[in-house]
Formats: structure tokens, sequence, C-alpha cells
């Protein structure tokens, strides 16, 4: 896997421009991912590289349309210091795995890398990098495939008052 | 035991005490949707086998941010989304009321207590109604169509306590600013941030606002105005709803506690590329503008509209600056109309237009070149945000903005 490198707190308007906001189809989003702002992405990424990133990943605008056209360029993992928080849920949702690895300074773009989540780590130049766990109620969703398919399976949730919606 | 105003909320939609880091599964009181996020949201609600939202009164929805439609793809996303309203009987303001989250505020939607979820990010403006409100993804969208709840991850607050009056032409916007540049852009990343303090609640509805919406943008869940006489008048107007109390305990637990004075508050400006990168006007005055923006859910209020006519005076704008002046709703459009300042703007050579998210997020119109610099009262100053990637975006108060273009570069309002 080649790793991108990015920096810190990449927004979603610098993963896709707002005026490409009427695509939805992840593979012609993917035309347009990082348009502006790192023209030679959409060109050259291949089917499991993985976006590397400093903290903040992902902050600003809701727009899911970020992690669909990552997703659509063939991206299946981010992996990055931080993420904002709302990227971090669309990511999951959507299945992009986020990952967090305090010791992103380690990897250079260009970087072969390799993932372990079952283990938790990450390898680039030689150097074994730690990941945090995703959180219990996340990986649920993660395991089913993303969001849809786990509300795919239910008529009903329980909520914290005990009732079903 | 004490608790925080949103450890309370979360407590009473539960029905038992929960605390910041708990994840709960809540019920929602309200949904937003706008023509951008709203189609994908309802594609994932049928993908998840959604046949009735779970409750249509529930649903607010709008298109604000390409309106009226630029493209003929943006046409087809309010046809679809006109569709559906009309399928599940939801009502919809459709382009005639203006940017989501002053429409949401002013038509009553958000009252103190409730937990509101809405397809972006700025959601967060309705916690000045006291309410706890954030914004979502579409396909956690899709899930609340479905089923009326959620999964929250109750979050720690960050009390921000806000003392001293403001010097003249110095506001909520620089207030707000100053905060994003002290806490940063991820400063304070799954978290509330709580505005309270005597400068907090001598601000009227417009100016907490302000202060709410940009919680965001230092990657707070969301941010909220315990609610006081201001905020139950505001609402109480707009909906059936008998006033309670509802503030933190005095000994409940936050993440951190900060405090500002406003009284020494110079106007402050966010530099390009990062919203956090705010400096005292100052530094950057003198800087050649081509571009002002006065609008959007931050700052387009009337009372933002009010503060730039002030500026402004008798003056026009400068040769070679283009003003764009979009009020953020209808009804705000109005008020301004009837004050005159629709009038005094467009005699000073503004394009007004109708109410939406215009240039904000470089959608539907009003886009930069390379090279060429803007100064916007709107809340996201990104590389590549309102046009061309090499544009500069900066961010300041209507005061200053007037005043900016006035002189045709950015320029001290106290000054003018
Ligand atoms: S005005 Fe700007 S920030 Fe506000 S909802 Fe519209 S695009 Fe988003």
């Amino acid at each position: 896997m080649r790793a991108w490198k990015f920096g810190d707190d990449v927004d979603t308007d610098a993963i896709i421009p707002g005026r490409f906001l009427t695509i939805y189809d992840p593979e012609e989003l993917a035309k347009h991912v990082f348009e502006g702002t790192r023209d030679a992405f959409a060109r050259r990424v291949k089917e499991g590289d993985v976006v590397v990133a400093g903290s903040n990943f992902g902050c600003g605008s809701s727009r899911e349309h970020a992690p669909l056209a990552l997703r659509g360029a063939g991206i299946r993992i981010v992996i990055a210091k931080s993420f904002a928080r709302i990227f971090y849920r669309n990511a999951i949702n959507t299945g992009l795995l986020p990952l967090a690895c305090p010791e992103t300074d380690e990897i250079h773009d260009g970087d072969e890398i390799t993932v372990n989540t079952a283990e938790g780590w990450i390898e680039a130049n030689g150097k074994r990098l730690p990941i945090e766990p995703v959180p219990d109620f996340l990986q649920r969703i993660v395991d089913a495939g993303g969001l849809v398919e786990y509300a795919k399976a239910m008529d009903t949730v329980e909520t914290c008052t005990g009732s079903q919606r | 035991m004490a608790a925080t105003v949103v450890e309370k909320i979360f407590s009473s939609k539960c029905g038992r005490d929960v605390r910041a880091g708990e994840v709960v599964m809540a019920p929602v009181d309200g949904a937003m949707i706008h023509d951008i996020t709203g189609p994908l949201a309802v594609r994932v609600f049928r993908e998840m086998g959604g046949e009735r939202v779970f409750d249509p009164e529930r649903i607010i929805m709008l298109f604000d941010h390409q309106v009226p439609a630029d493209s003929i793809p943006a046409a087809e996303n309010h046809v679809f989304m006109r569709a559906f309203a009309r399928e599940q009987g939801i009502h919809n303001y459709d382009l005639r009321e203006g940017v989501c989250h002053q429409v949401v505020m002013e038509k009553g939607h958000a009252a103190p207590g409730e937990v509101i979820v809405g397809t972006d990010s700025h959601t967060c403006t309705y916690g000045a109604a006291g309410a706890f409100a954030t914004g979502i993804g579409s396909t956690d969208m899709g899930f609340v169509l479905k089923f009326g709840a959620l999964y929250f991850r109750v979050p720690e607050s960050i009390l921000v306590e806000v003392n001293g009056s403001f010097p003249r032409r110095v506001g909520a916007k620089d207030l707000i600013l100053a905060i994003t540049g002290d806490i940063g852009a991820d400063g304070a990343t799954y978290q509330a941030l709580e505005f309270v303090g005597e400068t907090m609640r001598s601000l009227g509805m417009a100016g907490r606002m302000t202060c709410a919406n940009m919680a965001i943008e230092m990657g707070a869940k969301a941010g909220i105005v315990p609610p006081d006489g201001t905020t139950w008048r505001y609402v109480t107007t707009r909906r059936d709803i008998e006033a309670f109390d509802l503030a933190s305990d005095p000994d409940a637990t936050f993440a951190e506690f900060r405090q500002y004075d406003v009284a020494d508050l110079a106007p402050q400006v966010a530099v390009p590329h990062n919203v956090d990168h705010v400096v005292e006007i100052d530094e950057v005055a003198g800087t050649a503008i081509d571009q002002v923006f006065i609008g959007s859910c931050t700052n387009g209020r009337f009372e933002d509209l009010a503060e730039a006519a002030e500026v402004l005076g008798s003056d026009s704008f400068a040769d070679g600056v283009r003003v764009i002046v979009v009020p953020a709703s209808r009804e705000e459009y109005m008020k301004a109309l009837r004050a005159g300042l629709i009038e005094r703007f467009v005699e000073a050579g503004a394009l007004v237009e109708a109410p939406c998210c215009g240039p904000c997020m470089g959608g539907a119109f009003g886009l930069l070149a390379p090279g060429e610099v803007s100064l916007s009262t709107s809340n996201r100053n990104f590389r590549g945000r309102q046009g061309s990637a090499e544009a500069s975006v900066y961010l300041a108060s209507p005061a200053t903005a007037a005043a900016s273009a006035v002189y045709g570069e950015i320029t001290d309002p106290r000054e003018v």
C-alpha cells in the first residue's frame, strides 16, 4: 500500500470542493478528490492506497461526499493523528476505516505501509507504530459493514429510555 | 449529582442520570435536512429499508445551498427532495425562507433542552436556543429518518465565561474569532462549549447564534448558551412552550474553564487558510481585497446588516470591490428592507441577493478567481472554500467587512 501523506487540519472542502456536491456517485466524486489541493492525487491514486495525515483530519463541513470521494478513489483506510468528529463517524458509516495513530510523523509520502488492524499496528520504514482501537459501539457498525447494513437488519431500535422506536 | 447543561439534557431524554463519556441511543426532537446533504440521507433511508419517516412533523426540510438552482443537477436534487416531502407528509420550506440554521431558529424548531440533529456541520447554531444540537452525516441522518434516534457520545463541556462590555464596533464575531484562535481548530473535538457570563447574557439572540455557530470550527460537537429571559422570549413567541430552568450546576465537572474579558477586545480577523489563524486587525489592515461578502448563518441577520450599514454611513463602496450582501432569511431580509438598509447597500454599490448560503461555500455564485482576495463574514476560510484554491479568504465581523468594503482594503472599523 502506498501512503499519500497530508498535513494537519485537512478539511472536507479540500477533500471535495463545494461545487461538486451535486454529485453522489463515489466514482464520479473520485475524479475531483483533492482537486485544487493536490491534483496529482486523483490521477495517480491506486486501489488500496492509504491516506496518511496529521491531526484533525476531515474538519469542517459535514459533507459525506468526502469519505465517499475517498472510497471512490480506492482508499479504504485513512490514518491520522486525530480525526474531526463528524468525519470520523461518516467514515465508519460509509465503510472507510479511520485509524488513529499518534505517530504519523514517521510516515512519509510514497512509503510502502502495512496495516494490521487485528493486532493494532501499522508498519512503515521498518518501524512498527501502534494504532488506537476503534470504540466498541462503532466497531459493531464496522463489523456489520457500515451503518446501512447495520440498520437494514433492524425494524426498531431500543433507545436510552428503554422504549422501542 | 452535579451535572452540566449537556448532561442534564441527555439525562432528561433518557430518564436517568447520564454522564459525559457515556454512549446513548437518544431519541431526537428535530432533524434538519437541506438540498445538498438531504438527497443522500433520503437514499440511505431507503437503503436501510425505510418506508415511512419516524415523524414527519419533526423533520425540517428546506433548500438553501444552491438556490435558485444553479445547475441542472441542483434542480434535480430539489425535485427529488420535493417528491420525498410530498410522499412523507413533511413540511418543506423549499427555497423560500433562507439559510437552514436561521430558519430552524426563527420558525421555532429549536427550544431549550431539546436534542436536534442536522445534516450540516453548523447545526450547532441552535445551541443559542439552549438546545443540544449537532451536525451529522447523511448516513446517520438516514438512520434518524428511519428510527428517530441516534447514538451519541455525551460530550464533556468546556466552560467559557465572558465578561465586560464590548468596545464600539467590536462584537460577538470578534469574540468568537478570538476564542477560536485560542482553542484552535481541534481544541474542542468531541466536546461541547458552554458560553456563560454577563457578556453572553447581554447579547441578543443574533450574537449568541454567531457564537454557537462557530463551535464546530473548534471541532466541538455542540455550542450551548444556557437559556435565560432573552432565550425564552425568543422561543415562546415562536412556539407553545413553558419556560423552565436549565443551567449547569456550579459544581459540575468541566473539561476546561476559560475566561474572557471583552472590554479591550480589538476587531479580530481569521487569515487564510485556517479559521483558527486569528490576528488582531492591525496585523492585516491595508490588505487589498477584491470581494466582500456580508451574510451566512454566522452573520446574515438584521443586527449584522444594521452593524454594517452603521459603519457604511452615507459612503459608497470602493471601486474595484464587489460587495455581495445576502440576508440569512426572508424574515431578516424584510426587517432590513423596512429599515431602509437594503436601499442603502444597493445605493452604495452592493449586490443584494435573495436569502441563501450564497458565496459562503463557493457553490452557487460569487466564486473567487485564482489570486483574488475576499473578506467574508461567514465562518470558514479553507483553501478553495469560496472558489479557486489559489484565492484567499479573510473572516471578520460585519463592521470590519463594511469598513473594508468602503476603503477597498482591510480596515479597522473603529477608525472610520
Ligand atoms: S451559510 Fe455557509 S456555513 Fe451556513 S449553512 Fe450555508 S454554506 Fe453552511
